[in-house]
This record gives structure tokens, C-alpha cells and sequence, in this order.
């Protein structure tokens, strides 16, 4: 050990080390205690201060999310008070709680701990049913929160990350509550369980090995309920709470886009700061969704399980049908026809009918969303930042294909109730099928091209406005006795709205030969790329420029000029607007 | 599209007097150009519009009052709910109008929480809006991208810092690295995949009517079996079978003791996965097809459950069609063409069990199914 003088402490042991300095921690203690303690080891007050005063912008529909993320916590609460009661078991037990009509009946582990739950805890079926409902809300919120996103073009950049990652949680969450739906294993459910085998069994060469991989064996076996389980409470809801934080992380790192309006810029965030507004607004609305789930469940009953009986492959109940957000799928199994399935060489058998709905559509639809913004940046070779949201309609072609993407999901998801229709409507189950199967391909077009047509028809209007000049509600009389009102000229605060985004034009492919005159063929990825910019922006309405506001005003003039002598001289002094307002009457 | 690409200064029209340069409005899109601005400038945020709270005390104290009372009425829920836990027995019912006879413990205790999660919400949220700050507050954005000098530094730290491990120089340690890192999840895959469970063999061709248990790696023999009713599990006399009529039938041996729940399949479900028989007896000069006839006995038919679409039972028989329908997806079979989808998504007719009757009468099986039944899988062969 040797000992020097130099004045150097532990801490500042290399060069240019500042010596440890003693936090100006007075001010933090004041605050608390505990808060300065932590803040002693951890420095938490920096990215607390930061967050806690950051700004996010406000509209109602930027609580979609909220409403998701929201029922995800919900549901993680309410799932763990289950998991309490809830065996994961296939295991036979003869049923002997509070549900009488039940009592004496052989049923798995799995069913009868449901039934214990809603019948025999106290407040249990409370929870089961707040659990359903909150699952049930999430896919909901999940998918509203997705158009909202997808119509106001939030997914540009640089959100494009947070647009996949946002579709991959689409996909797990109904993932998610499939699995958590089949785990009472009651009649309904495992009816589910069993389309889903038959599924998985056709898929091609791998098909019967999987189905087997999945169960354990033979359908239905005793493996799938603790495997449902395990991937139900476990796998799924540890990424979906992963990628979530990603996401919400994303967005605040982002920051959170903003409607356009007055004062609202590409450059800047408009709204209130997290303390103490959204602190109170966001945490609040928490209570909120908690307190209207419990009010549902507290009313409305949902998947009454004591109602179906044990699951058994041998029976069914009819009007078989799967929770909302599985839909789709049956959907299509139920419109795709038969003369899908080939025999290949008489050895083979290749079944599309159910390949292409259950293994094929599940997967594409999620593909197609994530893929869909990489889609329209190579069309616009947009590389600018986005920050301020699109009115739909002044994008009328992606407001146009997001509609014809929900008619063809909604035709989809219509088609699995084909039975339930027939029935309370009185109609044939096979007019109805065929209704669907030729809508799946008329209406997304006509949905198309109304949506389109509505939201051009919707920017001229905005033009007309603008273009009208506001009415003042000043009414002036002539001398010689006519009335008209004034017109503002200038652009009334409330109309930038009208006006604020960006014109846009198609693509054009640059030269077609160089200077020698040498035709010069565009690149193929050109040709695409003006092909389907002009399939987006070749009828594009675009916004009143300050010069055609002029000119509206001038054209007055031209007008009254054109309509013959007037006494417009005596009162040129009131508004250059009156001849316009004149002309208008 | 919205972006503010020109700032333009001056916020307003600039005004023209005089008629030169007018552009006709039928004219499509016109560009401005000289002393116009070409787009018009972001008026900036409007003026701040004070609440009744933020004027006039009174007003701010009647927001309290109301924040307040939402406070309480979740506080008096949350106490409500806490007596009705124990006062309410489970099993307890309550007619609500509207809703109808429902468990009273769950209406009771399910509001009262209702109640105490609103009153905590409602009052946060009516607390911003009456009394908290109410004027927004301008954030600026920066670009994403970091600056050009941290990129810079990133790729230096990755390359040259990174390059110091030498891996660029020594290609051996490079390839070995990347085979050792390519290899080592295989074990674990490996693991999981390959234990899984059994694999299929033959048992996905093969049912109870093969002659018993008909799991992987089993090999039944065929005998003639009872088509016995599920679930009283009693064999079925030809003579029973009357016109009209359809049995829900499993093979003999199957089935457990219905009360008793001894003896049966070891693994019933599974067994019952695929076995489970529908039994009609039709009048024999309604049935169309000659082979349904042969592999009948008098007009009685039987024909596997099971649908060839995704296996769902084929639980709707209508008796005046002689249609068979699937709840699940509506697959329609035709009985009296030898079960022939006539609508819906599958493709194969349901598989036929070939019945004849025994010395005491009871209807047995002659012969197993002749192909697999229930959904298509890559394997079959017919």
C-alpha cells in the first residue's frame, strides 16, 4: 500500500473524473423521502420530470387505443384471480357443485373447475364474465384503434415500425382469445377446438403430423387444455405485453400525432401535458373502461358454459359459432366451396377449401395490413417525416381501399352467422351462402368506388367553401333597394382546416430519352410506380390555393360585368365580395 | 400531405385590385404565381377561451362539489360492495327488469364495483376538464434521424471498436462462431418437437369399427360389431328402427356403463372422435344409390358423424329431405344419394358403414369403414 497526497477521491480515479459532487437533493427531499432515495441511486427524476411534462395531443379517437391497452390490463388482473380457480386439466371428474341440472355428470377437470367458478365462488362469475368481456373489448378496441390509425395515414413514417408491430399484436390478441376461450372446454369451445384440428390436419404434407404435434396424439386427447393454458396465461400474454411496451414506448418517443388545425404543425406537438391533465384524463378513463366492463358483466351474461355440457366429439349444439374476432375465419370456411380439395395422383389430397380460409386468410389479412405502408411509399417515394394526421378524405383512393378491405372482412365475418341469419330472417341458408360468396367479390369494389367518389365529392365541397367566402351575416342594402350579404374575403381562421394539407399530383415518369435523343426506357419499378400513382392521385382534389381564393373574388367582377349595369359603383367601397354575393343570389 | 413545406408569410390573401390576371374557376387546379403565396399560412393556435370555472369562483367551487360527490358515491359503492360480498349467498337469484332472472351475488357485486370504479373515473376525468389547466401547451418535434456525427461515431464504434475483437482478420473464429451460433437452438427445437407427442401412424384410417382401439400403433382386427345407441349403450334390433327414425350410434365396446362410468374405451373421446355412427332407416325406394342400398339392411343406413369438412359432428338431420346438415359450416349431405354434399364447403360424401344383423337381430357391422373418416389430411389416398 503505498500513500500519496493526491487529493483524488474513489470516484475520480482517472483523469478528467469529476469528483462526486452531493445532489442538490434539498429540493427533492422536500418533495419526499422516499422519491429523493430512490433518486439518490437510480437519477429517476430526470426521465420522470421529462415524461411527466410531456405533451400529448387530444381527440377522442386517440382513446381507442387507451380503451386497448386498458382491457389488456384488465384482463391480465382478472385472468391471474382465475388462474386461482381455474385446473388446466383434461382429467375426468364427475361433477358434484351448486349447478344441479350438471351434478352426476362425467366432465373434465378443466369444465367443472368453470363451473366451481361460477357457481360456487363468490363474486367468481363476476370475474369470469369481466374477463370475457374485457378480452372481447380489447379485440374490439384493437381493431377500431387499427382504422383509425390507418384512415388519418398515422402510419407514415416514421411510424411504420409501430404499424407492424401494432399488426402483430392484432394477430395475438385473437390468437389470445381463442385460446382462452377454449379452456372451460365446454361443448361450444371444443367444437372450436375441433374445426380448428380438422384445420390444421389439411395442411398440406406436414397436416396430420401437426395435428398430432398439437394434441399430444389423437384429437382431442388430454394434452391440449394444459397446452392452451400454458400458452394462454403464459407465452402469448408475455409478448403481448412485450411488443406493447414497445409500441406505447414507440409512441412516446415519436411523440403522438396530431389533427391538423390552427397553430398545429408538422413541427410541433399541440396539447395538454401529462401532469396533471392526462395523468388524471388517462387515469381516470382507466376506471372508466374497468367500471363499464364491470357494469356489462354485472347485466349481461356471456358464454353461459353451464348451458352447453362437457365437451364431447359426438354431439353439437346448433348455431355452432365462434366469438367475434375468429369470424372471418369460419367465414370463409363456410363460403369456400368444395371443389377446393383435390385428389393429387390418387394419393395426396390437397384440401384449399380449408387451407385457404383457416392457414392461408388468418395470416395474409395480418400481412397485408403490416405490409401496407411500405405499399404506399413506394407509390409516393414520400421521405418526409408525418406528423400531422389525414382527413380521410383527402385521401380518398387509401380511405377507399381500407373501406373495401373492412366490406370484404365484414362480408367474411357476416358469412360465419349464415346459419343464425337463415334462421331469424326466414331465408335459405344457401341463398344467403351464395349472397356472400358473390359479395366477396362485388361489394369491395362498389365499396371502393362510392368511398371514393364520397370523399372526392366531400374535398369539393371544402373547396366550395372556401371559395364562397364565409357569410358575415352583415346584410347590406343598395340604394336602390337590393339586399345581399357581405362575404368575407380573407380566410377565416376555421377554414384552414379546408386548406392546410398538401396538393398532390401523380407521378410522372422524368424523360424518356437523354439529350442525344436516345429513348431511354423508364426503369420497370417506374412504370409501376406512375401506374399506381396514378390510380391514386390522378382525379385528386386539391386544396384552394391563396391565387384561386383571389381569383373567386375577382370573378365576381367578371360576373357582374358580364350581367350588365348595375349600381355596384356606389357601393364599391363596402366589399369587393358584394358583386361576388350578388352574382350568388 | 400536410406538410408545411412553404412557410409563406403574410397570413392573409394578398389583395388584387384591379381585374388583371382573374383565372377562370372551371378551369381545374390553378397554381398561384407572382405576389400570391402559393398556399395559404397556418393561421396560428386561436385564443384561449377561459372556462366558467376559471372566471368565476363560484363556478370553480361547484366543479369541486361535483368531483367530490363522484369521490364519494365511489367510496360508498366500494363500502357497499364489501357488506354485499358477504350478505348475498352465490347461488341467490334476482329478476331484474330488462335483464331477467340472473345470480343476485353477480348483479349486486359487479354494480357496486361498477360504481366504485365510475365514481373514480368520472371525477378524474370531470376534475381536468372543470379545474385543471385548460390551455394547451406547444411541444416542437425534432427530426427522428440522430445527427450525422452520432451516426458517424455508431459506425466507427461498430466497425473500428468492434473490429479490435479481430474477427475480420481471423475468418476462422467468423465461420465457427456462425456455425456453433446456426446450431445451438437445434437441440432445444429439437427437444420440444420431437416430444410432442405420438405420431399418427395409421390411426387417423382407422376407427373402433376396425375392431377395437384404433390409437397410434394399434393394429385392431375386424369383427362384426353391435351398433349400440349413445348413450344408454343398448345394441339396436333392425326391427326398432322404424321409418324415419335416426340413432346416434357407437360401436360395441365403446362406450362406458352409463351410470356407473366403468368399462368402455381407455380413450373414449378419442375413440368417439371418430366413431360415432349415424343410424336413418329410409324407405328403400328413396334411396338412389345401389351400393347405399347393398351396404344397408332394409332401408337402414348408417354413416359416419363426423364431417369431411373439419370434423364437426353432423348434428341436424331433416326427416322429410333426408338432408343431413353441419352446424358448423353448413355442409349439406344428401342421404338418399349415398350422403352427397349438396351444399357447402366439403368436398367428400360422409364415409358409409356397411351393416347387415346378426343371429338374435340386433344390427351389427359387416365391415369397417372402407376409408378414413372426418377432414381431409395430406395422406389420404381415396
Amino acid at each position: 500500500m503505498t500513500t500519496t497526497s493526491t487529493p483524488r477521491p474513489a470516484d475520480a480515479l482517472r483523469d478528467g473524473d469529476s469528483a462526486y459532487q452531493a445532489p442538490p437533493s434539498a429540493a427533492a427531499r422536500k418533495v419526499g423521502g422516499l422519491a429523493g432515495w430512490v433518486d439518490d441511486r437510480t437519477g429517476a427524476a430526470k426521465p420522470v420530470g421529462y415524461l411527466m411534462k410531456k405533451v400529448f395531443p387530444d381527440h377522442w379517437s386517440f382513446m381507442l387505443g387507451e380503451i386497448a391497452m386498458y382491457s389488456m390490463i384488465i384482463c391480465l388482473i382478472t385472468g391471474t384471480f382465475l388462474t386461482f380457480w381455474y385446473v388446466p386439466s383434461a382429467g375426468l371428474t364427475v361433477y358434484d357443485g351448486s349447478y344441479v341440472p350438471l351434478r352426476g355428470v362425467e366432465m373434465s377437470e378443466a369444465y367443472a373447475s368453470t363451473l366451481h367458478i361460477s357457481f360456487d365462488i363468490k363474486g367468481g362469475l363476476m370475474i369470469r364474465q369481466i374477463h370475457h368481456w374485457a378480452a372481447l373489448m380489447f379485440t374490439v378496441a384493437v381493431v377500431v384503434h387499427m382504422f383509425r390509425v390507418f384512415f388519418t395515414g398515422a402510419f407514415r413514417k416514421p411510424r411504420e415500425i409501430n404499424w407492424v408491430i401494432g399488426s402483430v399484436l392484432a394477430l395475438l390478441s385473437i390468437i389470445e382469445g381463442f385460446a382462452g376461450y377454449s379452456l372451460p372446454d365446454d361443448l361450444l369451445s371444443g367444437t372450436g377446438i375441433r374445426a380448428m384440428a380438422g384445420f390444421v390436419q389439411t395442411a398440406p404434407v406436414i397436416g396430420s403430423y401437426l395435428v398430432y404435434g398439437i394434441f399430444g396424439g389423437p384429437f382431442p386427447g388430454e394434452m391440449i387444455i394444459p397446452r392452451l393454458y400454458s400458452v394462454h396465461i403464459l407465452l402469448l400474454p408475455a409478448i403481448l405485453v412485450g411488443l406493447f411496451t414497445v409500441h406505447i414506448a414507440l409512441v412516446a418517443l415519436q411523440k403522438h400525432t396530431q389533427f391538423p388545425g390552427p397553430g398545429r404543425t408538422n413541427d410541433n406537438v399541440v396539447g395538454y401535458p401529462v401532469m396533471p391533465v392526462y395523468a388524471a384524463k388517462a387515469g381516470g378513463f382507466f376506471f372508466i373502461v374497468f367500471g363499464v366492463l364491470a357494469l356489462i358483466s354485472a347485466l349481461v351474461q356471456i358464454n353461459p358454459i353451464w348451458g352447453y355440457g362437457p365437451y364431447d366429439p359426438s354431439p353439437v349444439t346448433a348455431g355452432s359459432q365462434p366469438d367475434w374476432y375468429m369470424g372471418f375465419a369460419d367465414g370463409a370456411l363456410r363460403l369456400l366451396p368444395g371443389w377446393l380439395e383435390f385428389n393429387l395422383w390418387g394419393e395426396y389430397t390437397l384440401s384449399l377449401n380449408i387451407a385457404l380460409g383457416a392457414l392461408v386468410l388468418l395470416p395474409l389479412v395480418y400481412i397485408v395490413l403490416g405490409a401496407y405502408p411500405f405499399v404506399e411509399r413506394f407509390v409516393t417515394k414520400d421521405e418526409r417525416e408525418h406528423h400531422l394526421l389525414d382527413r380521410p378524405r383527402n385521401n380518398p383512393v387509401r380511405t377507399g381501399i381500407g373501406m373495401a378491405g373492412i366490406t370484404a372482412y365484414t362480408v367474411f365475418m357476416f358469412a360465419a352467422g349464415n346459419d343464425i341469419m337463415a334462421i331469424k330472417l326466414g331465408l335459405s341458408i344457401n341463398d344467403i351462402t351464395w349472397f356472400f360468396r358473390i359479395g366477396l367479390f362485388v361489394l369491395p369494389p362498389i365499396v371502393f368506388w362510392v368511398t371514393k367518389r364520397t370523399c372526392l365529392a366531400l374535398q369539393r365541397r371544402d373547396r366550395e367553401q372556401v371559395l364562397h367566402g364565409r357569410e358575415s351575416g352583415t346584410i347590406i342594402r343598395t340604394p336602390d333597394g337590393r339586399f345581399f350579404e357581405r362575404h368575407e374575403a380573407e380566410l377565416p381562421e376555421d377554414q384552414w382546416i379546408l386548406v392546410q394539407h398538401e396538393a398532390v399530383r401523380p407521378f410522372e415518369i422524368a424523360a424518356t430519352a437523354d439529350e442525344h435523343g436516345v429513348a431511354r426506357p423508364a426503369a420497370r419499378s417506374d412504370r409501376v410506380r406512375s401506374a399506381m400513382s396514378r390510380f391514386y392521385f390522378a382525379d385528386a382534389v386539391n386544396p384552394v390555393t391563396p391565387a384561386e381564393l383571389a381569383a373567386a373574388h375577382h370573378h365576381g367582377h367578371e360576373a357582374e360585368a358580364i350581367e350588365g349595369p348595375t349600381p355596384a359603383g356606389e357601393i364599391e367601397s363596402s366589399s369587393r365580395d358584394d358583386a361576388l354575393a350578388r352574382r350568388l343570389e | 400531405m400536410n406538410e408545411q413545406d412553404h412557410e409563406t408569410t403574410g397570413t392573409e390573401v394578398a389583395r388584387q385590385d384591379g381585374h388583371g390576371g382573374a383565372v377562370r374557376l372551371d378551369e381545374g387546379h390553378v397554381v398561384g404565381a407572382g405576389g400570391v403565396p402559393e398556399r395559404f399560412a397556418n393561421p396560428g393556435l386561436p385564443a384561449h377561451i377561459p372556462r366558467m370555472a376559471d372566471l368565476d369562483e363560484a363556478a370553480a367551487k361547484r366543479a369541486e362539489k361535483q368531483v367530490a360527490t363522484l369521490f364519494g358515491i365511489s367510496m360508498l359503492a366500494t363500502l357497499a360492495f364489501l357488506v354485499l360480498y358477504f350478505v348475498i349467498d352465490v347461488n341467490q337469484t334476482v329478476f331484474i327488469p330488462g335483464v331477467g332472472v340472473t345470480s343476485a351475488s353477480n348483479a349486486a357485486l359487479g354494480v357496486t364495483l361498477a360504481l366504485s370504479l365510475l365514481g373514480i373515473g368520472l371525477g378524474a376525468v370531470h376534475w381536468a376538464k372543470t379545474l385543471m389547466p385548460d390551455e394547451e401547451v406547444v411541444e416542437d418535434r425534432h427530426p427522428m434521424r440522430a445527427g450525422d456525427a452520432e451516426r458517424a461515431e455508431a459506425v466507427r464504434v461498430m466497425t473500428q471498436e468492434g473490429g479490435k475483437s479481430q474477427i475480420g482478420r481471423r475468418p476462422l473464429i467468423k465461420y465457427t462462431l456462425g456455425g456453433a451460433m446456426g446450431l445451438f437452438a437445434l437441440p432445444i427445437v429439437l427437444q420440444v418437437a420431437g416430444s410432442l407427442g405420438e405420431m399418427p401412424r395409421k390411426s387417423l384410417s382407422l376407427t373402433w369399427w376396425n375392431g377395437g382401439p384404433s390409437g397410434p400403433g394399434e393394429i385392431p382386427t375386424f369383427r362384426p360389431l353391435r351398433l349400440m345407441k349413445d348413450p344408454e349403450n343398448l345394441p339396436i334390433k333392425a326391427s326398432d328402427v322404424t321409418i324415419g327414425s335416426v340413432f346416434h350410434v357407437m360401436p360395441q365396446g365403446l362406450l362406458p356403463d352409463p351410470v356407473t362410468h366403468e368399462g368402455g374405451a381407455e380413450h373414449l373421446l378419442e375413440e368417439k372422435a371418430k366413431a360415432a355412427v349415424l343410424l336413418m332407416r329410409l324407405d328403400p325406394e328413396q334411396i338412389k344409390s345401389q351400393k347405399e342400398r347393398d351396404w344397408g339392411y332394409q332401408g337402414i343406413v348408417a354413416y359416419s358423424k363426423i364431417c369431411t369438412h373439419v370434423g364437426c359432428p353432423v348434428g341436424l338431420y331433416e326427416q322429410q329431405t333426408h338432408h343431413l346438415l353441419c352446424p358448423c359450416h353448413q355442409s349439406t349431405f344428401d342421404v338418399t344419394q349415398d350422403c352427397k354434399v349438396i351444399f357447402g364447403p366439403a368436398k367428400r360424401p360422409l364415409p358409409q358403414l356397411k351393416i347387415t344383423v346378426d343371429d338374435e337381430g340386433y344390427l351389427v357391422s359387416a365391415q369397417p369403414f372402407d376409408e378414413a373418416v372426418g377432414p381431409s389430411f395430406w395422406e389420404r389416398n381415396s
